[in-house]
């Protein structure tokens, strides 16, 4: 598998500019090649996870540069499981926005959602933080053009929130990596993980305000309250099929979360302790309140959904803030299922703006051909509000299990279970007001200039709701299996050794190369008669 | 050296701070752009403060890291590109809209532009 785990950042970034700079006239070749590619990027992703699911963790050197050094990428379980759950989800939006006309409201749609891809499979790939960063802002900026993409009064303002509240993100994150470069010395993840390990007792301070700074630039991505301000908006007014891509957007933040806070800063450090959890967790379960309470109150279909979103990041950064094996067990399980739902009900979202113009939760005249939407509607509703039988009830559950060892557990159960019920209530009241309310004569019928755009019925969009949909029941239904990975998966998290060793080398192997390298200088040198060294020596971690 | 680049930093974040907590888009992006200034500055710093020395081992006596060098130039690059990007879309905002402010009041009553 050695090449091919880069395979999955290399064609979307060749695709990208290939769509632009030959396919720019051609609608349905721009389209033809746009889901080839998404297709051969889920088929990769797939033999990523079916090579990670063994145990073995690999580790890609770019440009041969031995590990401290250059930039490694690495495939473990856990970005195995990210970088698959990414290429479905894009595949499947994709389909829709092709099916419903979406991608022709504006320019270089098809480009900008690979070059999206590129930066989301990099992000989860990477083993190097400042290339975590360089990520981070290739998905950004994709993720700019495809908000505003279409263009409108609102959006354009919308976007301008987004784009100024990430690059204080951005600014966040560089800040965190100058101070982890001046304490450590390096940049690569399994590195850090040693160096913080032997880090002097005295520097437990400078350790703590690098673990908190990462922290909260992962949970600005991550939703976290009282870092979730730019989602509402963003989610709400960005096109929905985008908005259902960026589901997995909000999980990058819980990715780095779990990657770098078992790696790196892991409980078990001494100057760590519970800092993380601390922080966390009560945010996480503020969160989850005001996500869920928002779900009472959001104004339009779309608002609504984008604070359920809120709230199921909640629950998700409950069960990781409480760092154990179990609960980021079921973190993963529901880090699953809270994608696949939040994305298919931004696509019902679609759905009902297409057919009256805008999702408000105020009686209109009645939705044009329906039924099968309020049934679409009601199977995500009843996932993302975590009721039986679908997978947000067994996520969920997972949770709940799972904090149930932590001394504060009667708070996350109180939370959950009434922020449930408050969810349930929430898109019960929307559900009825959009699909179900007797429409009397005095009902205004949706704005005149309003037009049911072009495809957006499309038999086709719909099979790929649907397909989101199936998605959830399968999760469902093969609760085992995936739970057996995941809990396989936190296993791995919870052991870095085999992360470390696959990236820099076990100890015998570097005392080889060390001696190997020495070997060579002692040859330079007796060439040279004890001249100065020459700078053509690779460089020891002294030097660094 | 160490304390001047300090308060330089120091002022530079501060100010930017206070620029991007203003509700026009004009004040914010000049706050962002001292922002990334400071962490520039920051960054370049975290390799250690070295005069006159190069980056390049053994070359001379000492030497300065370059890694933090290099970091820097990919986040000047990246900020660059960043701080136009913002000034078109808030430009395009600003003549969509016929308001340069970045608060959206009562989003939830707004017409929505789903379509």
């Amino acid at each position: 598998m050695q090449h091919w785990i880069i395979a999955p950042i290399i064609l979307p970034a060749v695709m990208g500019p290939f769509i632009t700079l030959a396919m720019r006239h051609d609608v349905t070749l721009q389209r033809v090649a746009s889901l080839v590619s998404a297709v051969l990027l889920v088929g990769l992703t797939g033999a990523l996870l079916a090579s990670a699911a063994g145990g073995n963790v690999e580790s890609y050197e770019l440009g041969s540069w031995p590990a401290p050094f250059g930039i490694v990428l690495v495939l473990d379980r856990l970005s195995a499981l990210m970088v698959t759950l990414t290429a479905v989800l894009g595949l499947i939006v994709l389909a829709y926005a092709i099916a419903t006309n979406w991608d022709q409201r504006g320019r270089n749609f098809h480009a900008l959602y690979q070059f999206q891809l590129m930066g989301l499979f990099g992000a989860m790939l990477t083993g190097d933080i400042f290339n975590l960063f360089v990520f981070f802002e290739i998905l950004l900026i994709a993720s700019y053009g495809l908000m505003t993409h279409g263009g409108g009064r609102m959006r354009l303002r919308g976007g301008v929130q987004y784009v100024i509240y990430n690059l204080a993100g951005s600014t966040l994150f560089l800040f965190a990596l100058g101070t982890l470069y001046a304490v450590f010395g390096t940049l690569n993840m399994a590195d850090l993980a040693e160096r913080a390990a032997a880090l002097p007792a005295g520097d437990g301070a400078l350790l703590r305000v690098t673990a908190v700074l990462l922290l909260l630039v992962f949970v600005l991505k991550g939703a976290l309250l009282p870092m979730h301000f730019w989602l509402p908006n963003t989610y709400a007014l960005a096109p929905a099929p985008v908005a259902a891509l960026f589901a997995v957007m909000t999980k990058v933040g819980a990715y780095s979360v779990i990657r770098v806070f078992t790696l790196i800063f892991p409980v078990t450090l001494a100057p760590m302790g519970g800092l993380v959890a601390d922080v966390v967790v009560p945010a996480a379960l503020v969160t989850l309140a005001i996500g869920m309470i928002g779900v009472l109150g959001g104004g339009t279909l779309a608002r609504t959904v984008s604070f359920a979103a809120i709230g199921s990041m909640g629950t998700l950064f409950l069960a990781i803030g409480t760092f154990s094996e179990l609960a980021t067990d079921a973190a993963l399980y529901y880090l699953i299922h809270s994608t696949l739902a939040t994305a298919a009900l931004f696509l019902v979202v679609d759905q009902v703006r297409a057919r009256r113009g805008n999702s408000a939760l105020v009686p209109q005249a009645p939705l044009v051909r329906s039924g099968l939407v309020a049934a679409f509607f009601f199977a995500a509703a009843i996932a993302m509000a975590g009721m039986p039988p679908l997978s947000g009830f067994l996520g969920k559950l997972m949770v709940l299990q799972a904090i149930r060892q932590a001394d504060w557990w009667v708070w996350g159960w109180a939370f959950i279970l009434v922020t449930s019920l408050i969810a349930v209530l929430g898109f019960a009241r929307s559900g009825s007001v959009l699909f179900w309310r007797p429409h009397d004569n005095n009902t205004p019928a949706a704005s005149d200039e309003f037009q049911i755009a072009a495809g957006t019925l499309s038999g086709w969009g719909m099979a790929a709701l649907g397909a989101l949909l199936a998605l959830i029941a399968a999760l469902t239904i093969a609760a085992g299996p995936v739970t057996s990975y995941t809990r396989a998966t936190a296993a791995q998290l919870y052991a870095p050794q085999a992360y470390i060793y696959a990236v820099l080398g076990t100890p015998e192997e570097r005392a080889a190369r060390l001696a190997a390298e020495e070997a060579r200088a002692d040859t330079l040198h007796g060439a040279d008669h004890g001249a100065p060294a020459h700078s053509d020596l690779p460089a020891t971690p002294e030097g660094h | 050296m160490e304390a001047l680049v300090a308060i330089a930093i120091g002022a530079m974040t501060a100010s930017g701070v206070y620029l991007m907590l203003r509700l026009r888009t004009f004040p914010v992006v000049l706050g962002l752009s001292m922002l990334t200034y400071a962490v520039n500055v920051f960054i370049f710093a975290s390799g250690r403060l070295v005069a006159g020395a190069p980056p390049i081992l053994g070359a001379a006596p000492t030497m300065t890291d370059p890694l933090p060098q290099a970091l820097v130039l990919t986040a000047i690059v990246i900020s660059f590109g960043m701080t136009a990007l913002t000034v078109i879309l808030a430009l395009g905002s600003y003549l969509n809209a016929g308001t340069d402010q970045i608060d959206i009041e009562r989003p939830g009553e707004q017409p929505e532009t789903g379509n």
